[in-house]
Formats: structure tokens, sequence, C-alpha cells
């Protein structure tokens, strides 16, 4: 069974006048590193706040369909239920640190949870190091960097050992180098640890060269899903103001001046070099 | 304001800093309570200066004294108060018993003033908001405490950007008078009060998604334990307690009036 | 124009954020200023409009010293717009909004009236005149604020990291803004560390690390600069990148455009062919 299963989700936020999520199915294998984009305002954020159940049970507001995450209902059961199996990680890294010192902002979950010392500590100590932030843990949230920071927040969701972990537009207030760092952190987490990853992001230079399932929305539907290779290399998509990756632009530009290269359309800078390496070489 | 610098926490370790916070209050109530017991200028000054070497072995001597200083303003307006309040009370009179009662009732504040500056200069926010998780005190406000120390300083930073995003539209927040420089702040307090609600929304958000309310039964992820200066201050406490009983009891104290 | 001579800041914590700054900026440049956070950034352009004095060294804004001059009357000439619209924002309706500034500086009522609209245009809020800034999306909000300023129409735009939060598109549109305004002499100096974006504008670079300027010039020169790239901590734009690699076939390392990348690239092929 898919450890995401969401059926026709229809979800209108109380006192709105159309559904910020409109018949929307998706299906999330377990170990799956997916994307989702789309314009701003396309329902992403809302999708992403449907998997822990903050959407229905914090924001109110009308939902159709069904929702299945991890075996569970969300809607049948408490958001702390689902914090043990989805972990969430905003936008803004700020607003997600609250204790004094950052090993007790990663125990928080597990403190919420009443979970016994030793274990808290074992959890949180790995936690740490997972994220490479273990030389931080007795710093307060204000002394570090943001990209620190969002480090911090990804580890406060994993000590809790979720199976699934969602970002949010993760690093919108980071620099492009703090950016890169957290999803190489993400991508390690769900390569080693088998951790299902969902993450929205605009920066597709950055992040379309992990995933092989894209989710492309607009104005509260699914639009395309599937191989990004495919989805970014079309025209439609490109006309939706979906950030196409340069490297990807470039490949189209010289196919259409028929510019021998392998069929396989490149979605990062290594995979075009290559291909035009081959290409342009002297034989 | 210098009486709230006095309560404001420095990051200087000494013996006095490490000693658990709960232990420390209890000793600050002790010496809340003998205050009170005592209506007698020479057992206050004795409790006042008591209190001295705990300021010197914290290490905390500048900050106590500017504390003192500023609660001077206050000790004076009080003594004044009462003096004048009895003089007119009493048919223009003013009698050497009156005066040192009103000396008394000063001596009393500034002793309170002072215990419990020593209090909040020699615990760190981290430090009290762990005291207040563990004890009885229902955990929300103790998050509500350490959410709101955690986030002094990135309001006050947050003010200052916004009162330069609207100076640099114009705004002069120095010029015309009172009722002019007040409608100025309008502008300044709007964004931030916006602000703080949209934090504050976000926030909850992040709580309901690591699991808040999840039991009653919360877990620490660290421990106040009691340690042996904990147990020296704790007989110190009990100490001060019963001399006070038995003094106020068993001992007369002369009043400055009968020494003279 | 905008001088600084070899001016220094500290904060009141005593830490130095500005260690010599040296620039000028032409009536008409478009400057985009880059580096890590903490290089010292907004600490430099704040001194453009008097919001930060040096401590040590002369900022000159139109000749005049900032020293001597209020934040109010300088920024009648160098706009700043912040990162954060809701920093801004507390009117009633978005007309108030884009007023305020106007009524700051001591404009007419039928003038205010007229640059409301001719801002409103601009932006194209005009349906969103009468609404709260506080109903509107973040991108809308964001061109709320950006209109506020215009609406005095500043000689000098400065930008605090306008592209964080927005999408392709929107960035698409700031994009083609900064050129129209560039076409009506304005200057424009934006504080940002989006790469891609300053590779798509090309504008001047001044690149900055730890309270001194570093680089100062083309900017397909800086961003691809790989002795800069290691000081600095900024990453190559995707193009660079890809040329990066193919350097064992003699091509050029500083291309950041798509379009130079591509005639390039057919030139190539044309060379090898033959």
């Amino acid at each position: 069974m898919a450890i995401i299963e969401i059926k026709n989700l229809t979800y209108t936020y109380p006192g709105a006048s159309k559904p910020s999520i409109d018949d929307v199915s998706i299906k999330i294998e377990k170990g799956e590193f997916v994307l989702i984009t789309g314009p701003s305002g396309c329902g992403k954020t809302t999708l992403c706040r449907t998997f822990n159940g903050l959407v229905p049970h914090f924001y109110q507001g009308e939902l159709k369909g069904e929702i299945s995450v991890a075996g569970i209902d969300t809607l049948q059961h408490h958001t702390y239920e689902m914090a043990k199996h989805v972990g969430l990680v905003f936008q803004n890294p700020e607003n997600q640190l609250f204790a004094l010192s950052i090993e007790k902002d990663v125990a928080f979950g597990l403190e919420n949870n009443g979970v016994p010392r030793e274990e808290m500590r074992r959890k949180v100590d790995w936690a740490l190091n997972q994220t490479g932030i273990y030389d931080l843990r007795e710093r307060s949230p204000h002394e570090i960097s943001g990209g620190q920071q969002q480090r911090v927040a990804i580890a406060s969701v994993l000590a809790m050992q979720p199976e699934i972990i969602v970002l949010d537009e993760p690093t919108s207030f980071l620099d492009p180098l703090s950016a890169e760092k957290i999803f190489e952190v993400i991508y390690r987490l769900n390569k080693e640890q088998g951790i299902t990853v969902v993450l929205v992001e605009h920066r597709l230079d950055l992040t379309a060269k992990y995933t092989d399932h894209l989710i492309v929305m607009d104005k509260g539907r699914v639009r395309f899903e599937g191989d990004p290779r495919q989805i970014l290399n079309s025209e439609e998509t490109r006309l939706m103001g979906v950030g196409i990756p340069k490297a990807t632009l470039l490949f189209q530009m010289l196919k259409k001046n028929r510019f021998n290269l392998a069929e396989e359309i490149p979605l990062s800078s290594e995979e075009l070099a290559n291909q035009l390496l081959e290409a342009l070489s002297p034989k | 304001m210098s009486v709230f610098d006095g309560l404001r926490f420095r990051k200087v370790y000494s013996p006095i800093h490490n000693l658990d916070p709960r232990v420390k209050f209890v000793y600050v109530i002790a010496i809340f309570v003998a205050a009170i017991i005592f209506s007698n200028i020479i057992t206050l000054l004795v409790l006042f200066f008591m209190q001295i070497p705990f300021v010197l072995l914290a290490r905390v001597q500048k900050q106590w004294v500017r504390s003192l200083r500023g609660a001077a303003f206050l000790a004076t307006f009080i003594f004044i108060v009462n003096v004048a309040t009895t003089y007119f009370t009493s048919n223009y009179s003013l009698t050497g018993v009156n005066v040192e009662n009103a000396v008394t009732l000063t001596l009393r504040f500034v002793v309170l003033v002072e215990s419990f500056s020593v209090f909040f200069l020699t615990t760190s926010p981290d430090h009290l908001g762990l005291a207040l998780e563990q004890s009885k005190v229902p955990y929300e406000f103790a998050f509500a405490f350490t959410t709101a120390v955690r986030f002094v300083p990135v309001l006050a930073e947050e003010a200052q950007t916004i009162m330069d995003a609207q100076k640099a539209r114009g705004l002069e927040l120095e010029k015309g008078n009172l009722l002019k420089r007040i409608r100025n702040y309008v502008p300044v307090l709007i964004p931030l009060i916006v602000s703080a609600i949209r934090r504050s929304l976000e926030l909850a958000e992040a709580m309901e998604s690591r699991a808040w309310g999840a039991t009653k039964r919360r877990s620490n992820l660290y421990a106040l334990e009691l340690h042996k200066g904990d147990f020296g201050l704790l007989s110190i406490t009990a100490g001060i307690l019963a001399a006070s009983v038995y003094v106020h009891f068993f001992v007369t104290i002369p009043t400055i009036m009968q020494l003279l | 124009m905008i001088e600084a001579e070899n001016i220094r800041y500290s904060y009141a914590n005593k830490v130095e954020a500005l260690k010599g700054v040296s620039i000028t900026i032409q009536d008409g440049e478009f400057v985009a200023i880059m580096g890590q956070n903490g290089a010292g950034k907004s600490t430099l352009v704040k001194h453009f409009n008097g919001l930060l004095k040096p401590t040590k060294g002369i900022v000159r804004v139109n000749g005049a010293e900032t020293t001597k001059s209020s934040v109010a009357s300088l920024s009648r000439y160098v706009g700043f717009v912040f990162q954060n619209p809701d920093h801004q924002l507390f009117s009633e309706t978005v007309e108030e909004e884009i007023g305020f500034g106007l009524k700051n500086f001591g404009f007419r009522t039928e003038i205010i009236e007229e640059r409301v609209t001719w801002a409103l245009n601009l932006l194209s809020l005009t349906e969103y005149r009468k609404t709260s800034p506080f109903l509107l999306s973040g991108g809308e909000r964001k061109r709320v604020a950006l209109a506020s300023v215009l609406a005095w129409d500043p000689q000098t735009l400065i930008l605090d990291e306008p592209t964080i939060g927005q999408d392709h598109e929107q960035k698409e549109k700031l994009r083609q803004f900064i050129l129209q305004l560039q076409t009506q002499k304005k200057t424009v100096v934006t504080v940002t560390h989006d790469v891609e974006f300053v590779a798509e504008c090309n504008p001047r670079v001044v690149l900055m690390k730890e309270g001194k300027i570093v680089a100062d010039g083309e900017g397909k020169k800086i961003l691809t600069d790989p002795a800069l790239l290691e000081i600095s901590s900024i990453v190559l734009p995707q193009i660079a990148q890809v040329f990066a690699r193919l350097s064992s076939l003699g091509l050029p390392k500083d291309i950041i455009d798509l379009y130079e990348a591509k005639d390039i690239l057919l030139k190539t092929r044309e060379r090898s062919q033959v």
C-alpha cells in the first residue's frame, strides 16, 4: 500500500470563496523522494498541511475526500498522533524554534510524548548527528545562522523517527550554499534511512535532480505528475510559470538547432556537461 | 529604567548561579517573610546586610547596585508619602517614632527589592524556565515564559527594522508635540502587532506538528537535581526562619528611638 | 550619485560590520550587492539613505554628506524597499498605504491622488485600490510595498532581497520591471544572494566579505571567478557550471547567459564538424 494516498481531495479554508485544493488524487510510495512545485497560490502549501492533519484540524474549513498517511486516516486522528509518522518542516526557520537551547528544541516532540530521558537523549543525539549540528547543541537558536536553524528544525522532526518528512519551501530564506546543504541532508536521509521525503520547492535547478516523481500543481489541481525529465521538457510546463532549470532550457535550445545530443533530458549542469562532452569531443 | 537592569540576567558563572532556582526562590520567600515579621530597623538592617556575601560571591555587584539606585527613587517616594500622611493626619505633628516607622517601611521595601534582584541576577532564563517546568506550575505557563524570553531579542530587532522601514518613507518619529508623536508610532505598532500575530500562528503550527498535547505527562531532557550547595542554602534558609521566629517571640530589639 | 569614502561602521555591541568600504554609484546604474549573510551588505546600503551613519569616513548622496541630513530628506532621493513588506503595511486601504510616503514628504493632495493612481497602474494594483493590504497575498503585498516607495519617484531605488519567496514568474516580472526603471535612467541597487537572478540581469556586481568589498565589476566575470567563489561562498550560476566542466573543449568560463551559451555551443559544433 502507498504510504500516502489521497483520493479526490477538495479543501476550502473557512471564509474562502474557492477551494485551495480541488479534486486532487495522489499516491506516494514508501521511500520515494517526491518534489511538488507550481506557481504561488497553486495549493502546494495547503497540500503539505493535509499530510499531518493541520488541515483540517488546525485550520477548520471544509474538506471532502479521503486521506491516508502511513496507514492512518488523518481525518479521524489528532495532529499529535500524526506527528509520530509525519514530520513537517516549514519555511521560516526562526518561527519553528522555541526552546532556549538547540537540543531542548530537538527534544520537544519527544518530551511531548513523554519519552523517558535516556531514550530521549539517544534519539536527540542521533538526530543532531544526522543533520551535522551536534556541536551546536547547547547554543541558543538566536545565535546560529538561518541554514543551521533549518537543520535544527529538521533534526527536531527527525528525532521522533517519522516514516515521512514533508518540507514546505525550507530554503526560501536561505542563500544558495546553505540551501544546497539542506538538500544534501534531506537526500541522505532519504537514501540512507529510507525516509519518504515530500519536498515543496521553486528552485528546481537545485532540486530536480534528486527526484523521479515530480508533481506540478496549478490553481488547486494537479496538472502534471510523473517523470521530471518529461514534465520539465514540455512547453506547457514552462508557460505555466514553473522555473525550468537552465541546463534543461539550454538542452532544448540546442536540440531545436539539431544539436546531436543524447535523448535523455538533463536536469543538472553535470548531466548536460557530460552530454556536451560526448557530442563535441574530437573523435 | 535601572530597576529592571538589576533584574536582567548576566552570563557570569558563579556558585550562586549554579544553585537550583527553586531553592533560591524558597530562600527569597524566607527573607520576604522575615522582612514582614519584623518592624524593627535593626533587624531589617541585618537582613539587608546578610545578602551582601551572596552578591559578592555571585560577582554581580555592579548590576545589583544599579537596581538599588533605581529602587531608591521609589523608596524615597514611599518614605515621603508615609511621613506626609502621618503628619497631616495627626494634626500636623511628627514624632520620632513616626519617622522611625516610615524608615522601617521603606527599609522593608528595599530588602524585598534587593533579594528579588539577587535572585534574578543569578538565575538565567533557561534555568528559570527549567525550574518552572519541573515545579507544579502547569506546563503551558512555563512554555509561555521560555518562549517569551526566546523571542524578546527577535521582537526587539523587528521593532528596529520596522522603525527603519517607516523612517525610510519619511516618517519622523522625533518631531512634533506629544500627541503627534504618539500618532506617529501607529505605523510602527501596527506592523509589529500584525507580525507578532503571524509569528504566533507559525509557532502554533510548528508546535502542533511536533506532537503538542500528546500526553499530559511530559518528560524533560534536562533534570534539575539538588546538589551540596542547594542543601547548604536550604539549611541557611531554615536557620533564618528559625532565628526570625525565635527573635520575634523571645527577644526584644530596641527601636532607634529607645536607643536615643 | 552615491559616494562612500573608506567608511567604517561598528554596531553598538562593538562588532565592526564595515571595515573600510569605498564605492561610487552613478545615476542610472544597476548594481547588485552580493555576499554571505553577515558580510555587511545590508549595513552598507543602509548608509545610502542615512539610516546608518558611518563611524569613520564620509557618505555623500548627490554631494551632500549624510551625517548632515535626516533620513526623511535623504529618502526623498533614495527609496528603500525592505525585504519583508509586512514591516511597512499598516493602512486601511492600499490607496492610503501608497500615499503614506507622499504625505510625509508634504506633497499636495491633488498630486498625491495623481501619483497614487500612477503607482497603482504601474504595478497592476488598480483593482485593489480600496482593499485592505492585509487581505492580499504575499506577492501582492510585496507589490504594494514597492508601489508605496515608487510613488514619490525617488532617483534611486534600493531593493533588499527582492526575490525571496517569489516564484519564477514573479521574479521574471521583477526583472522586467528593473529593466523598465533602467530605461527611465533610475538607479537600482539590489542586495541579493540569488545568483540565478543576477545571472539573468547581468548588472554591476559588488561582492562583499566580512565587511570589505572583495570585488567590484562585471557580473559575468565576478560570478565565474573560482577564487572569489571560494572565499565568498556564492555558487556558480547553472550555465557557468556547465561551462566549468567543458574546459577540456577550450571553451570560455565566464558564460552566465543562456543565449550566449547557445551561440557559443553552436559555433563550437560548427568548428568540430569541419
